[in-house]
Formats: C-alpha cells, sequence, structure tokens
C-alpha cells in the first residue's frame, strides 16, 4: 500500500526563548502512514503529539529531518499550499477556528483562500455541510451552535478541500458526551469514505478504533503497532502518564488471577464476547 | 452543615419569546459531609442550578437554605454566601490573573476580608492542598505553569476561601488522564480534610459514581432522580431516555447481561467488575 | 445580561433587504447618515422616520430586536439630551434651579436625540440584513481604488470581518469571567472611582489572555486552511447588481434628494 505521508529522522526544536533553552519537542522520529489508514496517537500533554500534528500540516517545519506528504516536503515553500490542502488540519477548541459569522461562509473559506471558482465552492460546501450533517445549519451563526455541531462544521471546512488527509488534534477534548460521540462517528465516515485519518486524543475508547496507535513520550515514539499489540504493554502505557482501555485493564487484572484472555481483547465488544463464550 | 432546596425555579428571558425554564421547582436536600454527583446533558440546568447556590443568580421563586440561613431572602450579604459557598467554574484556569501565583490564590481570601497572616496561611494551606509546592512555584507567574497545575491553582483559589459547601463544575475537563487522576485525588484530599460538601457535575460517569454519596439527575430544569451511584445507575434505560450513560464498565455488565448470560450488573469500577467476572468464570469452571 | 445587546449581530431571515448588493446598502446608509445631519425641521425627520421604518417593516427584523438593539446607547442618548436641553439659549419654558429648559434647547435636544436614534437604527439594519463577511465583501470592493494607492482594503475588510465573528464569543468571555471573580469575592459595585477601576484587573487580564488565545488558534486554523491575504482568493458568492438593487438605490437617491430640496426651499 502506498504511503500519503512519510517522516524521516524528524526533530523540531521551539525556538530559544530569553532565559530559557532551547525547547526539543520531537526528539528523532521516522514514520510512515498509509493511504487510507486510520492511526490513533496518543499521549499526554507536552508530549509532542500537537506539535507532531502542525508539522505534518506544514504549519511548523522540521529543525531536522524531513516529512513529506504525497511527495512533497513541507518545508518546500512552493508547496506549502499543497501540503495544506492535501492534510486538513481540525483544531482542538471548537469556537478558535471558525472565521466567518455563517456557518456556509466558514466552510467556503478554504476553497476561497485556493481560488477555486463559485459555483464549485458552493458545490463543495452543500456536499460538506451535508457530509457532517449540518446542512440545516448552514445561515446559523457559529456562536449558537454547541460544541459538538462547531466542531462538525470546522470538519466540514477542512473537507470542502478535498483533503486526502485530515489531521484531528484532540477534536474531542472540550465536547460533551453527545458531541463527542458525534465528531467521533463523523470521523469514522469519513475514514470510511476513503481519507485518511490520523486522530490526536486522550479518550482510550476512540484510539481502539483506529487501525494503528502511536504512543508518544516526550518528543518519542513509544510504541507502535495495531491497538492489540500496543495495548498489549499497560505498563509501559501507564508510565508514560497514559490510561489504557476499560477492556484492556480488566483483562490485564483478570490475567494476574489466572484467567487466560487472549491479547487482542481490546474493546468492550471484545471483553463482552470473551465472557460470552462461557455459558 | 447542610443546604435546602425549596421550589427553586428560574425562568430565562422572561416575557420574551426565547422564554425558557432553566430551572422548575427543584426540590432537594444535601446533608454534612455528603459528595454529591449532579449529572445531566448539556442545557440540562446544571450551571444554572450552580450560580444560583453561589448567589450569583437570583431566585425567582422558591428558598435556598444554607447553613440554617436562607440565602435567597433579601439583605443577606454576598459575601456571606461566599464564605460558605465556593464555585469552581469550567475552565477554572481562564480565571487566573495576577503576577505572582501565591497573589492569584490569594485574591479570594483577600476579598473574604481575612487579615494578612491568615490569607498568608491560607494560601500556603491550598497549594499545599492541591500539590503544588508554594516555594517553588509561589513566586511565579500562574501563566507559566502546564494545564494541569493551572487548573489546580485556580481550584486553590476556591480552597483558600475554605468554603463549606465546594462546588466543581467540570473540574477536569480536557485534562489528560494523568492531570485528570490528580484532579480527582485533589477533591478527595479537600474533603478528606475539611469534611465539607463537595457538589461535583461531571459527564464523567465513572468519576461521579466512584466519588459521589448520592447522585442527582437533572433533565430539561427538573430534577428527575436522586439516589446512591448504585440506585441510579441500575436504571440504564431511564438514562439512556434522556442521553445519559452508566460508566463503561456498568455498560460492559450490561451487554454482557442482554446477551442472555445471569451476571450482576451493579459493578460501578473496574476492581468490583473484576470481581464479578472472575466469580462468573470460576464458577463456569466449576461447574463443566 | 451582556449577551441582549444586539448592536452590530445579524439577524437570519429572508427579506428584500437582506438580498440587496451589501455594495448598494452601504451607499445607502452613508446617504441616510449624511441625510439625518442635513434635515433640520419636523417634516424632514418625519420623512426620515418614515422612510427607516419602511425599510424596517420591508426587512421583517422584529422592532423588539431592533429596540434592544438602543440599549447600550441610552446612556449616550440622554447624555446628548441632557447637554441639548439645559445649554441651549433661547425663550424660558422652564426653570429649575440654576437649570433652564429653552425652547431652542427642547427642539434641539428632540432633534439631536431622533437623529442618533435613527442612525443608529440605519446602522443597525445594516448589520441586521447583512451577513458580516458580505458586509466585508462590499466594504473591500467599495474601497478598492484605495487598494492602489497602498491602502491594506481586504486586511482591513478581513480584520472587521473576524471582529465581528467574535464579539459573541468573547461577550460570553467576559460574562464568565466576571462571574467567576464574584464567585472569588470580587466586588465590582461598591468603593471609589479608583477601587472601582481597580476591580475591573481581574476581569481585564483574563480577557486579554483569552483574547491573544483566540487570536493565536485561529491565525494557525486560517494558516492551515490556506489562508495567505487576499491575493487570488475567489468568493463563494459573487456581487452582481440586479434590478432590485436599482429599484432600492433610486429610491434612496429619491430621498436624499427630497431632503437636500426640504433644506433648500425653506
Amino acid at each position: 500500500m502506498e504511503n500519503i505521508i512519510r517522516i524521516e529522522n524528524l526533530i523540531f526544536d521551539y525556538p530559544r526563548e530569553e532565559g530559557k533553552d532551547v525547547l526539543r519537542a520531537i526528539k528523532g522520529i521516522s514514520l510512515d502512514i498509509e493511504k487510507g489508514s486510520f492511526t490513533a496517537v496518543i499521549g499526554r500533554n507536552g508530549s509532542g503529539k500537537s506539535t507532531l500534528a502542525k508539522l505534518l500540516n506544514g504549519l511548523y517545519v522540521p529543525t531536522e529531518g524531513v516529512i513529506y506528504v504525497e511527495n512533497w516536503d513541507t518545508a518546500d515553500d512552493n508547496h506549502v499550499w499543497d501540503v495544506r490542502q492535501t492534510a486538513g488540519m481540525v483544531f482542538q477548541n471548537p469556537d478558535n477556528q471558525l472565521v466567518s459569522s455563517i456557518v456556509e461562509d466558514d466552510v467556503a473559506f478554504g476553497p476561497e483562500n485556493i481560488g477555486t471558482a463559485p459555483d464549485e465552492i458552493r458545490t463543495r460546501v452543500n456536499k460538506a455541510l451535508n457530509d457532517v450533517r449540518m446542512g440545516e445549519y448552514r445561515l446559523k451563526a457559529p456562536h449558537m451552535l454547541s460544541g459538538g455541531q462547531k466542531q462538525r462544521v470546522a470538519i466540514a471546512g477542512v473537507l470542502a478541500m478535498k483533503p486526502k488527509c485530515i489531521i484531528f488534534d484532540e477534536p474531542t477534548a472540550m465536547l460533551d458526551p453527545k458531541g463527542r460521540h458525534d465528531v467521533l462517528r463523523i470521523i469514522k465516515n469519513l475514514n470510511a469514505e476513503g481519507i485518511t485519518t490520523i486522530l490526536i486524543t486522550h479518550f482510550m475508547d476512540e484510539a481502539v478504533q483506529a487501525d494503528r496507535v502511536l504512543i508518544i513520550n516526550d518528543g518519542e515514539i513509544i510504541l507502535d503497532g495495531n491497538p492489540a499489540e500496543v495495548f498489549s504493554h499497560a505498563d509501559e502505557i501507564k508510565d508514560a502518564g497514559l490510561d489504557v482501555p476499560v477492556a484492556v485493564e480488566l483483562a490485564v487484572r483478570l490475567r494476574k488471577r489466572g484467567i487466560k484472555i487472549p491479547d487482542d481483547v481490546i474493546t468492550v465488544e471484545d471483553m463482552v464476547d470473551f465472557i460470552c463464550q462461557y455459558k | 452543615m447542610s443546604i435546602q432546596v425549596r421550589n427553586l425555579s428560574h425562568v430565562y428571558n422572561k416575557g420574551l419569546a426565547a422564554e425558557q425554564k432553566a430551572l422548575d421547582n427543584i426540590n432537594f436536600d444535601i446533608y454534612d459531609g455528603e459528595v454529591v454527583g449532579i449529572i445531566g446533558h448539556t442545557g440540562s440546568g446544571k450551571s444554572t442550578l450552580l450560580q444560583h447556590l453561589n448567589g450569583l443568580i437570583k431566585a425567582d421563586c422558591g428558598n435556598i437554605i444554607i447553613d440554617g440561613k436562607d440565602i435567597t431572602k433579601q439583605g443577606i450579604s454576598m459575601r456571606d454566601i461566599r464564605r460558605r459557598v465556593g464555585l469552581v467554574f469550567q475552565y477554572p484556569e481562564y480565571q487566573l490573573f495576577e503576577e505572582t501565583v501565591a497573589k492569584d490564590v490569594a485574591f479570594g481570601p483577600k476579598n473574604l476580608g481575612l487579615s494578612e497572616a491568615e490569607v498568608e496561611s491560607r494560601v500556603r494551606e491550598a497549594l499545599e492542598m492541591v500539590r503544588i509546592d508554594y516555594d517553588e512555584y509561589g513566586q511565579r507567574s500562574p501563566f507559566e505553569l502546564s494545564g494541569g497545575q493551572k487548573r489546580r491553582v485556580a481550584i486553590a483559589g476556591v480552597i483558600a476561601m475554605k468554603p463549606q459547601v465546594l462546588i466543581l463544575d467540570e473540574p477536569t475537563a480536557g485534562l489528560d488522564p494523568g492531570a485528570h487522576k490528580d484532579i480527582l485525588n485533589l477533591i478527595k484530599d479537600v474533603h478528606e480534610r475539611q469534611n465539607n460538601i463537595i457538589i461535583l457535575v461531571s459527564h464523567n460517569m465513572e468519576d461521579v459514581a466512584n466519588l459521589s454519596d448520592k447522585v442527582m439527575v437533572m433533565d430539561r430544569g427538573k430534577l428527575i432522580m436522586v439516589g446512591t451511584p448504585q440506585e441510579i445507575f441500575s436504571r440504564r434505560d431511564r438514562l439512556e431516555a434522556i442521553a445519559l450513560n452508566v460508566p463503561p464498565v456498568t455498560e460492559m455488565m450490561y451487554e454482557v447481561k442482554e446477551r442472555g448470560i445471569e451476571i450482576d450488573t451493579s459493578p460501578l469500577n473496574i476492581k468490583s467488575a473484576e470481581d464479578v467476572i472472575y466469580n462468573y468464570l470460576k464458577r463456569i469452571e466449576m461447574n463443566r | 445580561m451582556i449577551r441582549d445587546i444586539t448592536l452590530g449581530q445579524y439577524y437570519s431571515v429572508d427579506s428584500p433587504i437582506h438580498r440587496r448588493d451589501p455594495r448598494i446598502k452601504i451607499l445607502s446608509v452613508v446617504m441616510y447618515i449624511a441625510a439625518l445631519f442635513i434635515v433640520e425641521n419636523f417634516i424632514g425627520f418625519v420623512m426620515a422616520a418614515a422612510a427607516l421604518g419602511l425599510a424596517v417593516a420591508v426587512s421583517k427584523v422584529p422592532i423588539g430586536f431592533i429596540m434592544r438593539g438602543l440599549k447600550p446607547i441610552i446612556f449616550i442618548l440622554i447624555f446628548t439630551f441632557s447637554i441639548n436641553i439645559f445649554m441651549i439659549n433661547g425663550r424660558v419654558l422652564w426653570k429649575l434651579g440654576f437649570l433652564e429648559v429653552t425652547d431652542n434647547g427642547l427642539y434641539t435636544a428632540a432633534f439631536m436625540s431622533v437623529r442618533l436614534i435613527l442612525l443608529i437604527i440605519g446602522t443597525s439594519l445594516l448589520t441586521f440584513t447583512t451577513t458580516p463577511i458580505k458586509l466585508t465583501d462590499g466594504m473591500e470592493r467599495l474601497l478598492y481604488p484605495l487598494s492602489k494607492i497602498g491602502v491594506p482594503t481586504h486586511e482591513i475588510a478581513m480584520m472587521m470581518s473576524i471582529s465581528l465573528r467574535f464579539i459573541p464569543t468573547l461577550m460570553e468571555e467576559t460574562d464568565k469571567i466576571i462571574k467567576a471573580q464574584q464567585a472569588r469575592g470580587a466586588d465590582f459595585e461598591s468603593g471609589n472611582l479608583i477601587a472601582r477601576a481597580k476591580s475591573l484587573v481581574p476581569i481585564l487580564v483574563p480577557l486579554f489572555v483569552s483574547a491573544f488565545r483566540i487570536a493565536l488558534d485561529l491565525a494557525m486554523a486560517m494558516e492551515a486552511r490556506c489562508y495567505s491575504g487576499g491575493k487570488n482568493r475567489t468568493r463563494m458568492n459573487g456581487m452582481k447588481i440586479n434590478s432590485g438593487d436599482l429599484i432600492f438605490m433610486a429610491a434612496n437617491i429619491l430621498f436624499f434628494a427630497a431632503t437636500i430640496t426640504l433644506r433648500i426651499w425653506r
């Protein structure tokens, strides 16, 4: 399978502030992201995961190493718009990423910036809003919407640029359970339609739905694999200041008491299936 | 020390087209030393209720009696209410404003009119309680701290007022798992040391189940259920009807039961779920 | 509550006024304001009020909504009214101690107040019926000639539209901060002027911090969505003047001409 993103020996330093040392946020990461895949990135605050997201979109430029998005070097000024169009980004705070006072105008903002023809923008905006099920809100003002709805508008704004990949930087962190649920469902739908998805999150129940999980700690990838592989290292994950999914935690505890639970019991559904074999 | 709320109602935008009953005839009692969890989806009236308890919103009708004193009565001083009831808002780190951590925490106690020495000792005590080292951080700017630390400093600012009732609105929102645990432990510590009433509003059912003695469920301005976590979370269907969930482990037990297995669905935390599943599996093994 | 302020907000409904080209509307409002300062007698004000009343009726914006927009300027209104009523010489009507109300004072005060009210309603009708984006687009195009001499018209328009977008957000933020500080015992009502000014610090500092955070986040989000200034930008909603716009403009010119005529002929 083709890779849409390739990262080679990436290092990133935040510029020196007065009286402080250079802060090395990313300490040597090499990584490929397959086209159409769904990758969850987990790490505590300050682990470098958000920095990584901003590097993928060309908002930051590597201090050392290279990032290719569809073979474009993100540090190459000639292709920065290609990179940003290909790898769209949704941020954490639903309020602070909507530019316009009208939902549909906001969604149009991206395509307008890249010089899309007016008719084409209209088509894209309508489709994007329908994809996130916000069509009926197209003339509303963002401040009248709930957090989850705003976040869906933000996703539509990215979709209208026809990205091949979307990087979600903790999109559900500030939402209530309903908003979280809705946004996650949309993320999964988009992935099913072929959009490469990178989801940065604190929520383990979201991470288990990905087909690949990366755990980042202190600027380095400490675990990388499918959810079953990664979450079998429960102790390392906890040492990195993170949780493991409920079902994994239960499995670990039950194994300690002598019950043989297979390694691939990761989600609640897996655990339910496991228990239900014994009738 | 206790709280009695009687016939409390509040209407937003009274007389306008957008009139909305935010609180509809609320009645409840909270007793000395209780930890109370309030759940309800966004817009159910939780925030409005909290702000009433703190006197930030005046009741349209009804009474709120805190420690024998009716705070809805005319002529009651705000300072008197604030001394009794401390309210920590959502994302409280956004209200930090002073040059140093110590000064920021001192803001509340100073407003209560306490002596300088008393303020100082309260600041130290509050910071210690939220596990922020006074000597290391006291003279630093609060804006230099990490997200989790800022949140703890902001909470310390209310704890330092030594309220008999401490209300926290979504205290763990947006935090990573480590910082989340820190906040939960800090709430437990404060409760143990001050034995005050704690009112916790949260969307995280696991936290509510594990911390609370009593859970109150709100929906569209009404208080629809009050009970122990066990009682409330045993009514999964009722909660689902108003878009609320049970804790994740409890949900799992229900799903097992739905598949035709006779299993106890009462566990609210991992430890008890572990025991129930373990015992179930052992019993099956014995029968084989 | 602070959220009740409707000034500068968009009222989402479809009406002939809403559908007008923003450039036409901006020019009309400018003309209307000019007219308000040209008229100086009773008939003129009746005419101006009637014209505006007609526009409001056609716009389908509820009167109550418009009146709420006046709330924040009540103070200014009372201030102007009092200044005028007591300060202008003429035939004395009433005497209250050293304060004198004269006929000229009364007329001027009434005219000034009506003028102010009509001015506020007129301009707010523009924002009620025009989305901020269209408004700033219209401004940008009207000001376009200035960009030839180096005026950053696109940037100005963008700044304005973003300000409008974040007014409600910042108001909500202010509301929250005020409540949070009140919960910590802050007192904004008592004490002398200095004490009160000082009591604003706990509100202003967090508000600035919030505004900065929003600005940083937003700049990042705009960049991520390929924003690079006004160059090569297209628009989803292009602007075209149609016959409705021409009729609207013609009516406005007629009104403007009438006010001038009225002034000259007297």
